[in-house]
């Protein structure tokens, strides 16, 4: 399991090795600093934390819990790793951390939508647009049965606040790595706006190929 | 930020040599190469550029030809896609409009384009 921070500079597209056009989001990637390390022994599970992005400002205690000569970090974020020994504190990670070709998982908090409705947020198939209705065309329909239960069941889908949630897309593949420029290109769309945090860490289901 | 999306669309461009120059109107063949049954060969698509699309690499062009039975086919290809191996302009046509649908609603002596002569020192 490897990981690293960063943030979403937006889509276009690249032509592969055989000249097929693939969209890809690119990321702008670390350079992420590891601020913590979670041990077995102190913390009861075993991580490493990783900061990202530049503060604007920090109290002091912001600032004394990053390792010296650490600049000031505006993110943390925790990353389960298979071995910490591998890191150090203050340690300095760019994009090379992943190549060409890696399945990753991407995390990151979708855009909001606001209050929408069941069509939208839960894909139903609102009412006929014929027949004599009116009014029924995204409408959510029967929410439940009558005098048994008597009630609607929890977790019933019905409209409500939509996106802004964290959200993880499994099994991107990497298209480009360039440390030099701290950039990172996957195939296909990540979840959040341009400039939205993202963490990408090794794939947890996907097999290597 | 933006800044890297560009950078990175703008390793896939080709350059302004290997471009090739084509307007509305041009009758062109486009060399492309195509991948069956484990093996690559190139194959040739004749007709009149019906669009230009700018979009940085996903620009793109769309060549309109008229098939067997004067059945018409369009086929969009990208401009900087590698698999476009080169554009060869056969002939240009003085045409008014940058996109030139309405050749789809024609056909037979209607749907010809008057030639334009173009200087040679311009490239033609």
């Amino acid at each position: 399991m490897k990981g690293i921070l960063g943030k979403k500079a937006g889509m276009t597209q690249i032509f592969d090795d055989i000249g097929e056009a693939v969209p890809v989001t690119v990321i702008e990637v670390g350079p992420c600093y590891v601020t913590q390390i979670k041990t077995k022994k102190a913390d009861g599970y075993e991580a490493i934390q990783l900061g990202f992005g530049e503060a604007k400002r920090l109290n002091k205690p912001q600032r004394g819990h990053l390792p010296k000569g650490v600049p000031d970090l505006r993110h943390l974020r925790e990353i389960r790793v298979d071995d910490i020994s591998a890191y150090e504190v203050g340690q300095k990670l760019d994009a090379s951390v992943f190549s060409v070709g890696d399945l990753v998982d991407v995390t990151g908090i979708s855009k909001g939508k606001g209050f929408a409705g069941a069509m939208k947020r839960h894909r139903f198939r609102g009412g006929p647009a014929t027949h004599g209705q009116s009014d029924r065309a995204r409408a959510t329909g029967s929410i439940g049965a009558g005098s048994t239960p008597g009630r609607v069941w929890k977790g019933k889908r019905m409209p409500g606040r939509m996106g802004n949630q964290r959200t993880t897309v499994q099994n991107l593949i990497v298209a480009l790595v360039d440390a030099e420029r701290n950039l990172l290109a996957v195939r296909g769309a990540v979840p959040g706006a341009k400039g939205g945090l993202v963490a990408i860490k090794s794939a947890v289901k996907g097999k290597e190929k | 930020m933006v800044d890297l999306v560009a950078s990175v669309e703008q390793q896939q461009l080709k350059g302004e040599e290997e471009l090739p120059r084509l307007r509305s109107g041009d009758l062109v063949r486009v060399h492309t190469l195509i991948f069956e049954g484990g093996k690559e060969r190139t194959q040739i698509f004749q007709g009149t550029v019906m669009r230009m699309r700018k979009g940085g690499a996903n620009a793109n062009f769309t060549v309109r030809r008229i098939a067997a039975h004067g059945v018409g086919v369009e086929r969009t290809f990208p401009l900087h896609s590698p698999r476009v191996t080169s554009v060869e302009v056969l002939r240009h046509s003085h045409v008014r409009r940058a996109q030139l649908y309405y050749l789809r609603d024609r056909k037979g002596k209607a749907a010809r384009l008057k030639e334009k002569r173009i200087e040679p020192k311009s490239g033609a």
